[in-house]
């Protein structure tokens, strides 16, 4: 077998980013760095409340005693905070009433993304929230929604208009003490998505956020707080991408979702940030936390993350099983290649009786790329008769790259059942000829191993969203020269 | 069918082949037989198109419908549609992806570069049971993935069924024979025959007289040191059978 060959399926990995161009747009940003005033301009700017505010100071004063995680498997250069511009918004009127006061030059960038937002391409059935930069720009298909009582809307909308709710609900699953880049969102989120689904409702439409980073040397710092009351169903889609520049952008997220008593939530990611240049030169560092609290009995979570960009990814959208019988999931297949990193993983703590978790996760590492699982099961005293079922698949294309595994099992109750499965395979250039030798072509080939190895997971999105990953991961695997 | 003239073949600088001639017409059943390294499995490969070997001299013509092709020129995987079939001596594994679903892709992609209707799941597995029960495999083999933990009899059996479902005009069917027991090798020998037509070719590369007992061959040829030495009828294996191979050199 020559090394020429697995060369060649390993440039089938380098297709260019297409989503790098950049919006050129006046801004309003605040000056760099971080410090309270900064803080306070941003609550002032938006209007809030005192006890955000307050909440905000808070987190800022317990992020100052915080270090940045050392822990995962991945090298972070450190990152300078003072140097980081932690608002940025288009400059323009100061809230739009509709879509159609938007810049145009805005919804020109969301239409090049594949996300119509103006009023004639609202068609496809899918309520999207697009947020630029740090601000939310509009959402699609409010008043089907009003209809059955389903708040959708910008986070910072929500603040103005369902503040009881915010105020219930926020930091409830995250608390800002929860990690580093937790209290750091605390403190200076600019936007992000709220949603609320009232009792027994099933969210006529999918909901989506898209974020779009543009801006400069500037920080996203987005927060989703997702809601589904008693007996309601809501799927739940999320995409990112950004333009293509030399340093490295942070974002820095922060999602966290309630289900109470029989809700179920679906929460769909397809990621893909920029990752980064061949060298390793510029990409976004996805330093996100996601958690889900089934709060309810019988309620129900799911994870599905395909991550396909960011030079840096440390992510691990995890599930809090509180309610009797509660159900999380979580799958995920993460793509690295060139010099990306990925550390992602779940938690899933299961606290109250008979709750099951699953978690499927696939991992394709190529060229010098590192790829890791990490995750946590977490079965407490009082999780009686809980179960987890985990299997953890890594892929390897060509020999350069890498992919690790680190599950942590700790389980506290004797009755529970925890299962964990592991794999690593190759994709090889004698699996390619095989295929070839079977007539498909070496295209067809990658993609039918690659999505072999990835079809438990594929098939857990929306069907929209599941052909949009499936064509994300194609094209990261497509040759540019066809 | 396929006329092999003046070939050499080197892989990683090595002349593997030197100068391999041979002919097969239609309804053709040819074995190449020879010692270990003598470049016979790298005929089978450099006709189905491995890219890790390459042609430095000679030419590949390939006739099929009264059209001649330069089957160098063309890529692994046209070969196939165009009807060529490479049997692998170690069929390769692939975790993942299940029996059935490669298959019916591979079923379908050749369907359509050949202009014949594709077949959904259900069409195909009626297409398929009889095949299954002449090579006497239980559907359960559709479900697990490709050669993922098949015993070597297994794996053979899943070559030849592969065989009967893409129908090929030429089959180049490398050590097909090895890793098989008395049973096994009658009921691949048996999908062998099946696939015999006056239209269809077959290349058998075997070490051993003993495949031969089962498929009948037009003609022998003895491979060594990367040339074809000797070729003749189905008595020329008997002799090897008889002699070995070191009378030949």
């Amino acid at each position: 077998m020559s090394s020429e060959k697995e060369f060649k399926i390993e440039d089938r990995l380098e297709q260019e980013y297409k989503y790098g161009f950049e919006t050129d747009i006046e801004v309003e940003e605040f000056p760099k760095g971080l410090n309270e005033d900064v803080i306070k301009l941003i609550s002032q700017k938006k209007n809030e409340p005192q006890w955000l505010l307050d909440y905000r100071l808070k987190a800022y004063k317990h992020w100052k005693t915080l270090t940045p995680p050392t822990w995962p498997y991945c090298k972070i250069p450190e990152i300078d905070f003072e140097n980081l511009y932690y608002f940025s918004k288009p400059k323009e009127k100061k809230k739009y009433d509709s879509l159609d006061e938007v810049d145009p030059e805005l919804l020109e960038t969301f239409e090049k993304l594949g996300i119509p937002l103006t009023e004639q391409k609202r068609l496809t059935g899918v309520a999207v929230d697009a947020v630029f930069d740090s601000v939310s720009l509009g959402t699609t298909h409010q008043e089907d929604l009003e209809k059955v009582g389903v708040i959708f809307c910008s986070f910072s909308e929500a603040v103005e208009n369902h503040e009881e709710l915010v105020k219930q609900y926020m930091g409830t699953v995250v608390p800002y003490t929860d990690n580093y880049y937790a209290a750091l969102n605390a403190a200076v989120f600019s936007d992000g998505s709220f949603c609320y689904i009232p009792k027994g409702v099933t969210c006529p439409l999918d909901l989506s956020t898209y974020f779009r980073i543009n801006a400069k040397e500037t920080g996203q710092f987005e927060r989703t707080l997702l809601v589904a009351d008693k007996g309601s169903f809501v799927n739940y889609l999320e995409g990112c991408t950004a333009p293509q520049r030399d340093e490295n952008q942070l974002h820095a997220a922060v999602v966290e979702l309630v289900a109470l008593d029989d809700a179920t939530i679906n929460y769909s990611t397809v990621q893909n940030w920029y990752s980064g240049n061949k060298k390793g030169e510029g990409g976004i560092f996805n330093f996100v936390t996601k958690r889900g609290k089934c709060q309810g009995k019988n309620s129900k979570i799911s994870w599905t993350q395909v991550e396909a960009g960011s030079a840096i990814t440390w992510k691990y959208p995890s599930c809090i099983l509180l309610g009797e019988n509660s159900v999380g999931n979580f799958y995920s297949v993460a793509l690295t290649n060139n010099k990306m990193q990925a550390d992602t993983g779940t938690k899933m703590i299961h606290i109250g009786k008979n709750t099951r978790s699953t978690i499927i996760s696939k991992g394709i590492s190529a060229h010098d790329s590192q790829n890791v699982y990490r995750g946590l099961v977490k079965i407490m005293p009082s999780a009686e008769g809980a179960r987890n079922f985990s299997q953890c698949d890594s892929m390897l294309v060509g020999d350069q790259c890498a992919a690790h595994t680190f599950p942590t099992i700790d389980v506290k109750n004797p009755t529970a059942i925890v299962e964990h499965e592991a794999s690593t395979s190759k994709i090889s250039a004698d699996q390619i000829f095989y295929l070839q030798s079977r007539g498909m072509d070496t295209e067809k080939a990658v993609s039918l191993i690659v999505n072999g190895f990835c079809r438990e997971v594929f098939k857990t999105l929306p069907l929209e969203f599941s052909v949009e990953a499936v064509k994300l991961i194609e094209m990261k695997l497509e040759n540019t020269v066809g | 069918m396929i006329k092999i003239n003046d070939l050499h073949v080197t892989v990683e600088d090595n002349e593997i082949l030197k100068g391999i001639n041979l002919t097969i017409k239609p309804g053709e059943v040819h074995a190449i037989m020879g010692p270990n390294g003598s470049g016979k499995s790298t005929l089978a490969k450099v006709i189905a198109g491995h890219p890790s070997y390459e042609v430095t001299k000679g030419s590949i013509e390939y006739t099929i419908n009264n059209q001649a092709k330069d089957l160098l020129e063309l890529e692994p995987d046209v070969r196939s549609k165009e009807g060529i079939f490479l049997g692998f001596q170690y069929p390769i594994e692939i975790p993942g992806i299940s029996n059935l679903n490669f298959l019916q892709e591979s079923f379908n992609e050749v369907c359509e570069y050949q202009g014949a209707p594709k077949m959904e799941e259900k069409e195909f597995l009626d297409f398929l049971q009889p095949k299954l029960e002449e090579l006497k495999m239980t559907p359960a083999f559709l479900y697990r993935p490709v050669n993922d933990g098949f015993s070597g009899g297994e794996k053979k059996k899943n070559e030849i069924l592969q065989l009967k479902i893409l129908n090929p005009r030429l089959a180049l069917l490398d050590e097909t024979d090895s890793g098989l027991d008395v049973d096994a090798l009658k009921v691949v020998a048996g999908g062998v025959n099946s696939f015999k037509t006056k239209f269809n070719s077959t290349l058998l590369i075997t070490h051993y007289q003993r495949l031969l007992n089962y498929i009948e061959p037009d003609f022998v040829h003895i491979l060594s040191c990367g040339k074809i030495v000797e070729s003749g009828d189905k008595s020329l294996a008997l002799k090897v059978e008889e002699k070995g191979y070191d009378w030949l050199a």
